[in-house]
């Protein structure tokens, strides 16, 4: 039973890495090939949009790390090359939005979200505290007794 | 008022919210909107396909409104989308440019004669890079590009009657009185 949760576990977590990188496609020079994945994995597969580049078999995203590569063996920054696919599919290729006007609120927003709803909640429970009840005298008790009895 | 306020604020935060959520269950993320919209068609300059004589350059779109349709052999959507390009070319209204994206050498041909052709000239697009400079995300997609060559809409998925009577007839009506 362990041994049938840990192997789940551990498929479970290597396939998450898993690169669709083919080997035709890697690059001869190992530091620009580690900038390509790492874009790649920054980059959004435009086909199957929740995947990134590094991820997706589509070959539409192969298209997309071999052109890429080809832009930062030419000598293309990283910001270059990013900024080739922000020019012909907008914003929405990046993973990760950036951090401007239009996004403001999608930053923000779940934060203050927090904050807000932590503070609601805080005060909430504070305001319901009552002072702590004193005993009764013994009139107090007779009279409660009375009330009871004529209830019941 | 003030009592009322603790079970009326998570309750207008909840409408506010549900409305925005409405209102983005209307949209669908998975459409990009075209970059292109109002730039000129980017420059490209493309081969034939095989048994064909015509590339397709950028600058053939130029001098009157046209269309550019990406397809492929492999595309299933674009089979569901080809009776109606016929139509159109049987209509003659506007000429149509196919682009072949991602054909092994010679399918798209067999595909056309197979088929049928609609289109006016065709580009072989076989590495894939002019459809990633037209911002393309999955085939079929048409441009309606203008007299200047500026790209005016981009459809996404096959041009359907309903497609055609609601949007791209008038913008193409549109775009040749202007």
């Amino acid at each position: 039973m362990r041994g049938a949760i840990l192997s789940t576990l551990v498929a479970v977590l290597a396939a998450s890495s898993a690169f669709a990188v083919q080997p035709d496609e890697i690059l001869p020079d190992p530091a620009l090939e580690a900038r390509a994945r790492k874009l790649d994995q920054e980059l959004r597969c435009v086909v199957c949009q929740s995947q990134s580049l590094a991820e997706s078999d589509a070959p539409l995203a192969k298209d997309m790390r071999v052109l890429m590569r080809e832009k930062i063996a030419a000598g293309a920054s990283d910001k270059e090359a990013v900024a080739f696919l922000v020019d012909r599919y907008g914003e929405y290729v990046l993973l990760k939005p950036r951090f401007e006007t239009g996004t403001i609120l999608l930053w923000t927003l779940p934060g203050a979200a927090i904050l807000i709803g932590g503070a609601l909640a805080f005060f909430y429970f504070r305001g319901g505290r009552t002072e702590p009840a004193t005993a009764l005298s013994a009139d107090e008790e007779a009279r409660l007794n009375e009330i009871l009895e004529a209830r019941r | 008022m003030k009592k009322y306020l603790a079970t009326l604020a998570p309750l207008a935060i909840f409408i506010a919210i549900g409305a925005a959520f409405a209102i983005g269950l209307t949209r669908d993320p998975a459409r990009i909107p075209s970059m292109l919209i109002d730039r000129p068609l980017p420059e490209f300059s493309l081969e034939p396909i095989e048994g064909f004589t015509e590339g397709l350059n950028s600058a053939d779109l130029k001098g009157e409104v046209s269309m550019i349709n990406v397809f492929g052999s492999w595309c299933i959507s674009c089979r569901i989308e080809h009776p109606f390009l016929m139509q159109l070319k049987a209509a003659g209204e506007i000429p149509i440019y196919g682009l072949n994206w991602k054909d092994k050498p010679g399918d798209g041909t067999a595909w056309l004669e197979r088929f049928g052709n609609p289109y006016t000239r065709i580009g072989d697009d076989q590495e894939g890079r002019v459809v990633i400079d037209l911002g393309v995300t999955g085939a079929p997609e048409t441009f309606i590009v203008d007299r200047e060559g500026r790209v005016r809409y981009k459809q996404v998925g096959p041009i359907t009657p309903e497609v055609w009577r609601d949007t791209l007839s008038p913008l193409i009506e549109e775009l040749k009185k202007g």
